[in-house]
């Protein structure tokens, strides 16, 4: 036999497209449609509300229902999502975390009203809450309480559904807020130990291997992709020695590092975004490559994520990279390419090294749930020096910061504007649906199911997943279910790390801001103070987080209540705290309904505060939003943030009648 | 603009709670002084006939004690009892930019419909006149149009901040544990509060054993009157009931009146040599002279007619 090739050629991985939006009917459509394109799994995405477990007819979920997912609101919805598509044979993952627990119960509710046995059920719940507080943002519940959900669905489904992986740990949106690959490494690996510390009080000691051997990872890949793919490498070594050394684990079998993957979205560019595509591929290399570390399961983003939700043809395209590099490239014919490679071994003795000991900086830290703090804080601070890099041009992005003379995009030329709209309407229908299902169920049920899951809840040597279930047959929704654990569990904030982030290191440009901040607040008689908030449901915040803490470098005084604010909130605090500017960052495309709520409530408030926007805004909407009252629109390509601040200094100026310094 | 700052003194004044945000802007101008001194004259007891309405509650205790959960559950606990809430969040920090993050701690949870509660929080940092009058200013202003003003600040109750010179009644909190507090309090570093909470008593043991010690740690330099009360922020809250009774009784148990002109005197010394130096003082023939001739005015003054008696007597 040849060493250097395989004997059979290597089957491919499972080929997913995270999709899903509007509601289950239309979401089943476009999984049917990818299915018959060549999709071998299913990646769900669920609507914010779904995520952070409230119903459609919620104040918080006002502009958020089936936009950047579909909306799940009880088993109904579930039937029909899944409708036609063979539950014993597709392998499903759900981007759910804070309410794992109840989607997955509503999955085998409909696997089981189907007459599919629950031991068939192949496929993957998120279910990682620690990346949630640290990036993501759709928690619903305060960290003690959430650690014991994923143990409950972990030590539920290691015997009774024992081919789904309960847990997907991300080290995918660590990357996204701006991890290192190190602190990547680091961060996912910590929560690993978390989590499996937590689910080893929960079983029997004789379980406790396959409880290991189902732990899988949900990880990133950006553009330095031969680093990238020696991290991959390096999360496995250490994945196996954390099963050998900590949990005595010794079956091969069980200490694999089983991990899907989804490529990187930050990197993405709304300037010539074409150039994307190019970006995928290399990244979508970078999981494939090297069969030592090769990913179980891919899902790619499309070229257009920087400038709104893709379209069915942008998602097919980026299908299509995945088909090429396993049917037609060699890729699967070789043994591990890079065995014995100089540069790839140094790589990875290097995230090793360096991963170990960010790994003990948590574990001194109490360990992961204790040190999300911490980690929240080193994440802000890395993602501060890549926007500086690149606002700097010592990171080059190309078409954002060089080679930027270009010819227009013909991809978004047509009327759409190369971008998929919700149609608005879906919210008004799914709330009208909701109540017709409330309607038909048998609400003694419901009132006894809802009942049983509190004091369920209230025993913390109970597993909720059996109450869970209870709730799901008899019809109870969604935000019930979430409803009846807040009540039980309590609301909790995660921290947003901008309060402890290190000043940036002040350079010419910051200089001048801070001489022209100093310059207006003296003319105002105090501080220009700035609001920068967060409406609605949208938990990702990096965004916000550096215009935050680059405010405050510049000598604002900035309030920064994080996360998920209703529109009454945010214009009740710029009244009570006397902002005189308002910065609200949008990422989930509700902008359209979010924003005027904003400045109506903002108005009724009688405050006469200029609104400036920022997050992934169409190019159509801009004008829109301008008209309805908002002074200015940043978008992805508005990646100087001492600009963007600039702009606001004399926006307050201007609006208070204080001489502009130009 | 004097004629405006007066007028939203007098809505103060009435009770008015809709001109709170617009004056406390108006006091944080520093370039104004002529409008904040009329603002704060329509507020001061001589005009309003009397001390105003409001208990006001220190909040203090080190970084991390649970301060901003505690006070999310306690200003709902008042606001079941019928009492609006005004929050003033002081915040410490104060950096090279002179900038600051602000309300980046636990978020105090409320009603955004409900007008009987405001909160501001503030920078401490390169504040000219001292952090201390701008937090009485605000006081003043905000003390007759709600029930309850709170204070909320960082620090382990020395006076370093002189804040809680404005406060009827001022409340240490702190986690279990905090051996910090328990040494300052035994060395007598720490003044006695009134009041010391623990939080997080969801921690059981480690919550009571605090409890029980600062119990001790008081009793030793001769305060066991002094209450000790352990609560629990997280659901489901416990002691808050108690707390807002023992806050209560603490007022009632004071000569409120007599606290407050004393507060005022003080604040007016000290704002007196800020402004016009140590020489002045002098001047005046001395600190123990200053002090008799304040006596000597209207109780129900305000400290900007104080400072201004002091001024002429030089």
């Amino acid at each position: 036999m040849e060493e250097h090739r395989l004997p059979e050629r290597d089957g491919p991985w499972v080929m997913r497209t995270y999709a899903g939006h509007s509601t289950a009917k239309e979401s089943n459509e476009l999984y049917r449609k990818n299915l018959a394109k060549g999709q071998t799994g299913l990646s769900v995405a669920f609507d914010l509300p779904t995520q952070t477990g409230y119903d459609p007819d919620h104040e918080l979920s006002r502009g958020e229902v089936g936009k950047v997912g579909v909306s799940i609101a009880h088993k109904g919805d579930m039937h029909m999502l899944l409708d036609g598509i063979p539950l014993d044979e597709m392998n499903t993952s759900m981007t759910i975390n804070a309410t794992a627990a109840w989607l997955l119960a509503l999955y085998m509710t409909v696997a089981e009203e189907n007459g599919v046995d629950r031991r068939a059920l192949q496929g993957t719940t998120q279910n990682d809450i620690i990346k949630e507080f640290l990036s993501r943002g759709t928690y619903a519940f305060p960290p003690e309480p959430s650690m014991r959900l994923i143990a409950d669905t972990i030590a539920y489904t290691v015997d009774e559904v024992p081919r789904w992986n309960p847990i997907n740990i991300c080290s995918y949106h660590l990357q996204e807020a701006g991890a290192t690959p190190v602190q990547e490494i680091a961060y996912a690996l910590s929560t690993a130990q978390a989590v499996l510390d937590r689910v080893r009080m929960r079983v029997p000691e004789e379980t406790f291997p396959r409880v290991f051997g189902r732990i899988s990872f949900f990880v990133n890949a950006g553009i330095r992709f031969v680093e990238e793919h020696a991290k991959l490498r390096a999360m496995g070594q250490l994945w196996e020695e954390l099963g050998r050394e900590r949990y005595g684990v010794d079956d091969e079998r069980l200490l694999r590092f089983r991990y899907g993957v989804q490529v990187n979205s930050l990197g993405l560019t709304e300037s010539q975004p074409e150039n994307n595509i190019i970006r995928i591929v290399l990244e979508a290399l970078a999981v494939t490559m090297g069969r030592e570390a090769r990913a179980r399961a891919l899902q790619l983003p499309a070229w257009n994520e920087a400038l709104g939700l893709p379209r069915p043809w942008d998602q097919q395209w980026s299908l299509r990279i995945q088909q090429i590099l396993a049917y037609e490239t060699d890729l699967l014919d070789y043994p591990d390419i890079f065995e014995g490679s100089k540069v790839m071994d140094g790589l990875v003795a290097e995230l090793v090294g360096e991963a170990r000991e960010e790994m003990a900086v948590v574990a001194e830290q109490g360990g992961a749930v204790a040190a999300v703090p911490y980690m929240k804080t080193q994440m802000v601070e890395s993602h501060r020096a890549r926007v500086q890099r690149i606002e700097s041009g010592e990171q080059k992005v190309i078409g954002q910061n060089c080679f930027t003379e270009a010819e227009p995009s013909p991809l978004q030329e047509g009327e759409d504007g190369g971008i998929l709209r919700v149609d608005a309407a879906v919210e008004a229908s799914s709330i009208e649906a909701l109540g017709a299902w409330r309607d038909g169920r048998d609400d003694a049920a419901v009132g006894a199911a809802l009942e049983a899951l509190r004091a369920a809840a209230a025993d913390p040597d109970v597993n909720i997943m059996h109450a869970t279930l209870d709730a799901a047959h008899a019809g109870v929704t969604t935000g019930e279910w979430a409803a009846a654990l807040r009540e039980v569990f309590g609301e909790y904030r995660a921290p947003t790390g901008v309060g402890d982030a290190a000043a940036a290191p002040p350079d010419d440009a910051l200089t001048a801001l801070r001489d022209r901040v100093e310059e207006v607040s003296s003319a105002l008689g105090r501080r220009i103070k700035i609001l920068v908030g967060k409406p609605g449901l949208d938990g990702h915040s990096n965004g916000a987080e550096q215009i935050a803490v680059r405010a405050r470098d510049a000598g604002m005084d900035v309030v920064y209540e994080g996360i998920r604010l209703t529109p009454a909130r945010i214009a009740r605090t710029a009244v009570d705290e006397g902002v005189h500017v308002v910065g609200l960052s949008i990422l989930s495309g509700s902008h359209a309904e979010l924003i005027p709520s904003v400045l109506a409530e903002l108005r009724e408030a009688g405050a006469d505060v200029p609104v400036v926007v920022g997050g992934i805004i169409p190019h159509a909407d801009e004008e829109a939003l301008l008209e309805a009252g908002v002074a200015r629109v940043y978008t992805p390509k508005d990646f100087e943030v001492s600009r963007i601040m600039g702009d606001i200094v004399s926006l307050v100026a201007e609006r208070n009648g204080v001489v502009a310094v130009p | 603009m004097a004629a405006d700052a007066a007028e939203l003194g007098r809505r103060l004044g009435r009770g008015d709670r809709s001109a709170a945000a617009a004056a406390l802007n108006l006091l944080e101008n520093r370039a104004d002084r002529e409008a904040r001194a009329a603002l704060l004259a329509e507020v001061s007891p001589a005009a309003l006939g009397g001390e105003p309405r409001a208990h006001v509650v220190g909040i203090t205790g080190p970084p991390g004690a649970g301060k901003s959960s505690l006070l999310s559950v306690l200003v709902t606990e008042w606001r079941q009892r019928g009492q609006t809430v005004a929050v003033l969040a002081v915040d410490p920090s104060s950096r090279r930019s002179g900038g600051s993050l602000l309300g980046d701690r636990a978020r105090i949870d409320h009603d955004p419909r409900d007008d009987g509660v405001l909160i501001r929080s503030t920078a401490a940092g390169g504040r000219l006149g001292g952090l201390a009058a701008a937090t009485r200013e605000a006081v003043e202003a905000l003390a007759p149009a709600f029930d309850v003003v709170v204070v909320e600040t960082v620090g382990v109750g020395q006076s370093e901040t002189d804040v809680e010179d404005v406060c009827d009644t001022v409340a240490v909190v702190v986690q279990p544990a905090s051996g910090d507090v328990l040494q300052f309090l035994k060395a007598g570093i720490m003044e006695v509060p009134d009041l010391l909470v623990v939080t997080k008593a969801d921690l059981g043991e480690a919550a009571t054993r605090s409890q029980r010690d600062l119990g001790q740690a008081l009793k030793a330099v001769g305060s066991d009157a002094v209450p000790v009360l352990a609560v629990s922020s997280v659901p489901p809250p416990s002691g808050i009931a108690e707390l807002a009774d023992a806050l209560e009784a603490h007022r009632r148990g004071t000569d409120v009146a007599e606290r407050r002109v004393r507060a005022r005197r003080g604040a007016a010394l000290r704002e007196f040599v800020a402004e016009h130096g140590e020489r002045a003082l002098r001047e005046l023939g001395g600190r123990r002279r200053a002090e008799r001739l304040l006596e000597h005015e209207d109780p129900a003054a305000g400290v900007g007619d104080l400072i201004e008696a002091l001024a002429t007597r030089r």
